[in-house]
């Protein structure tokens, strides 16, 4: 099921403005793997440029290769819509349709691309929730608008919408930062049981939660406001926050700058 | 005014300060409008509006004056504008309830089966009753067909604009959308006219031009597009971009998306701007007198002939010489509002239908 991503000299632009620039990356299945660097240096770009979604933006393009169990992904006979079927995606903030019950919220990416069968949205629709750790909270009120719960639960929502798909990786744009503590907890309780299926990536501004999720870290950092962000080192989770080989991630990890 | 000044820096504000009882704010009600009086009877100008408008303008001084004696200058600024607020709503809303009370008094008189049921067919200037039906069958037609036409059209183009359009050739488009906005009616009545009835109609009609009611439809299409493409475009704009994205990021199409995500989320909008339309088409005059030509008879074919519509039928009858007629006017004008209040709350209740309950 879980896939394994690999850019190659991934390059991407807002218009004239290179964001990141050269990123080489290896992502292995069934692993959480975290992006972690200061504010603007293009840890989002690059997770959306894995599934696609950099392009949604005008003037936006990417350059390079990207391959998903030696699939690339940028080649020009690649039917976008199947890499994001392949590839979900959770957002910062929580993104549920208005008008759609959490049910129909859940099952949306099933319903959109044609499923129709009652019974396989039920059983879509639970298994997910249950992934989700959801499935409690929710159970009596499917019929409700997904908009009417809490935001850790439309978080959650979120995330159950995006695996009912079953895609083989799951790329989580900041998941927790708009979620209290007990939310976050759930979410990150929450990866440790999907990392047994898909491979995910995770951004996050928050240190402690890539120590304490992710198997591997990736830090990214740029020299200047202006300058595209660049890779600057990636390796196991544990060498990273104790013994990182370059000067830049110990500065960053101990807080000196950034 | 020394009741509530802002202390120094560093010390904190008094708390509790003295308020003016709201029995005091009638008393300077009740001796505004004595005085007002007073004024207007007692130099012999006289008038009740006046006398209201003198009295409000009273009113407002006093309470200021008032309200800074007892609870200080930023107390009696928040009342004074917030009464001023309050009287500029009801000074807004009395034109609407005086348009709403004259429509149904003056239009209760002819308000029976008759006025529904009969044309104005053979009706001469001694005869009390007719009625409108041949009017109520050419706007329900002629508005019908026009919104026909221009939902899809506007709709899409709003999509078009929002959703795909790049660069120059959309900047264009929105130009000229703005531009037909502006379009007076009779010049879109004059278009229809030139271009429909004159060269086109007469290649239906052995070589004769033909007024109908479709040409009627179509210079209403030309009014109620802008209409709908802007209002649309506004309503889209306001979905959230992370909607859309979320979509995508589940592997959805960009058309489903916009279909199933997009027009959904922003379907009340849409709804009201089209229902705006519609009832800015409805009362559109002009037009269909240059090219539907109106009719006294019942006509349902709205590609052949001449057909009247209810807004040609309050013109025509407001300016007839019978004594009977202005009663059918008010009357046809009563029907034309209640008819785009009946399709205005239809169409809500319709777009309402898909919202979940809590």
């Amino acid at each position: 099921m879980a896939k394994r991503v690999e850019a190659t000299g991934v390059t991407a632009y807002y218009g004239s403005f290179k964001a990141i620039d050269n990123i080489n990356l290896r992502v292995e299945p069934k692993t959480v793997t975290a992006l972690i660097g200061p504010s603007g240096c293009g840890k989002s770009t690059f997770l959306r440029s894995i599934n696609r979604m950099h392009e949604v933006l005008p003037g936006a393009r990417v350059e390079g290769s990207l391959t998903v169990d030696d699939e690339n992904i940028y080649d020009k006979d690649v039917d976008v819509t199947a890499v994001r079927r392949m590839i979900g995606m959770v957002f910062q903030r929580p993104n549920p349709f208005p008008t759609m019950s959490i049910f129909d919220n859940v099952v949306a990416g099933l319903k959109l691309n044609g499923v129709r069968r009652k019974s396989v949205l039920q059983d879509a629709a639970e298994k997910a929730l249950r992934s989700a750790n959801l499935w409690d909270e929710v159970k009596d009120r499917l019929g409700k608008p997904g908009a009417g719960l809490s935001g850790g639960q439309q978080q959650r929502l979120c995330i159950a919408r995006t695996i009912a798909v079953e895609p083989q990786v799951v790329l989580m744009d900041e998941p927790c930062s708009a979620l209290d503590p007990i939310s976050t907890l759930a979410i990150e309780d929450l990866m440790f049981k999907l990392k047994d299926k898909y491979t995910i990536i995770i951004v996050t501004h928050n240190m402690q939660q890539a120590a304490r999720v992710s198997d591997r870290t990736a830090f990214f950092s740029i020299e200047r406001t202006g300058d595209p962000g660049r890779l600057i080192e990636h390796d196991s989770t544990q060498k990273i926050f104790s013994n990182p080989s370059q000067k830049k991630t110990e500065d960053y990890i101990t807080g000196r700058f950034g | 005014m020394t009741a509530t000044t802002l202390p120094a820096p560093g010390q904190s504000p008094k708390l509790h300060t003295k308020k003016l009882p709201s029995v005091a704010f009638l008393g300077v009600a009740v001796v505004a409008l004595g005085l007002s009086a007073a004024i207007c009877y007692g130099t012999g100008i006289g008038g009740w509006v006046l006398t209201l408008v003198v009295g409000l303008v009273l009113y407002l001084v006093g309470i200021f004056v008032a309200v800074n004696a007892v609870e200080g200058r930023r107390s009696a600024r928040n009342r004074t504008w917030s009464a001023l607020i309050h009287s500029a709503f009801v000074l807004a809303i009395l034109p609407l309830a005086s348009v709403v009370w004259t429509l149904v008094s003056n239009g209760l008189d002819r308000l029976d089966g008759d006025f529904f049921l009969t044309s104005m067919n053979n009706i001469g200037a001694r005869d009390p009753n007719g009625g409108a039906y041949h009017a109520i069958i050419g706007t329900l037609e002629q508005v019908g067909i026009a919104a026909l036409i221009t939902i899809p059209l506007g709709v899409l183009g709003a999509i078009y604009i929002v959703e795909y359009g790049r660069g120059r050739f959309t900047f264009v488009i929105r130009f000229f959308v703005d531009v037909m906005t502006g379009i007076p009616s009779i010049v879109a009545g004059l278009f229809v006219l030139a271009f429909w009835v004159l060269i086109v109609s007469p290649w239906f009609n052995d070589g004769a031009p033909v007024f109908s009611g479709f040409a009627a439809a179509l210079a209403l299409s030309v009014l109620m597009l802008p209409t709908i493409v802007r209002s649309t475009e506004e309503m889209l704009r306001l979905v959230p971009a992370p909607l859309r994205e979320g979509s995508y990021a589940l592997g959805v199409p960009k058309w489903k998306t916009i279909m199933k995500i997009v027009i959904p989320t922003a379907l009340p909008g849409i709804v009201t701007g089209i229902m705006l339309s519609i009832a800015r088409a409805a009362g559109e005059t002009a037009p269909v007198l240059l090219v539907a030509g109106g009719s006294a008879a019942i006509n349902f074919n709205p590609f052949s002939a001449q057909q009247g519509s209810l807004s040609l039928f309050v013109f025509q009858q407001a300016g007839d010489a019978s004594r009977f007629a202005p009663a059918r006017a008010w009357t046809a004008a009563l029907t034309l509002v209640a008819l785009v209040l009946i399709l205005t709350i239809a169409a809500k209740l319709l777009a309402r239908r898909n919202r979940i309950p809590r």
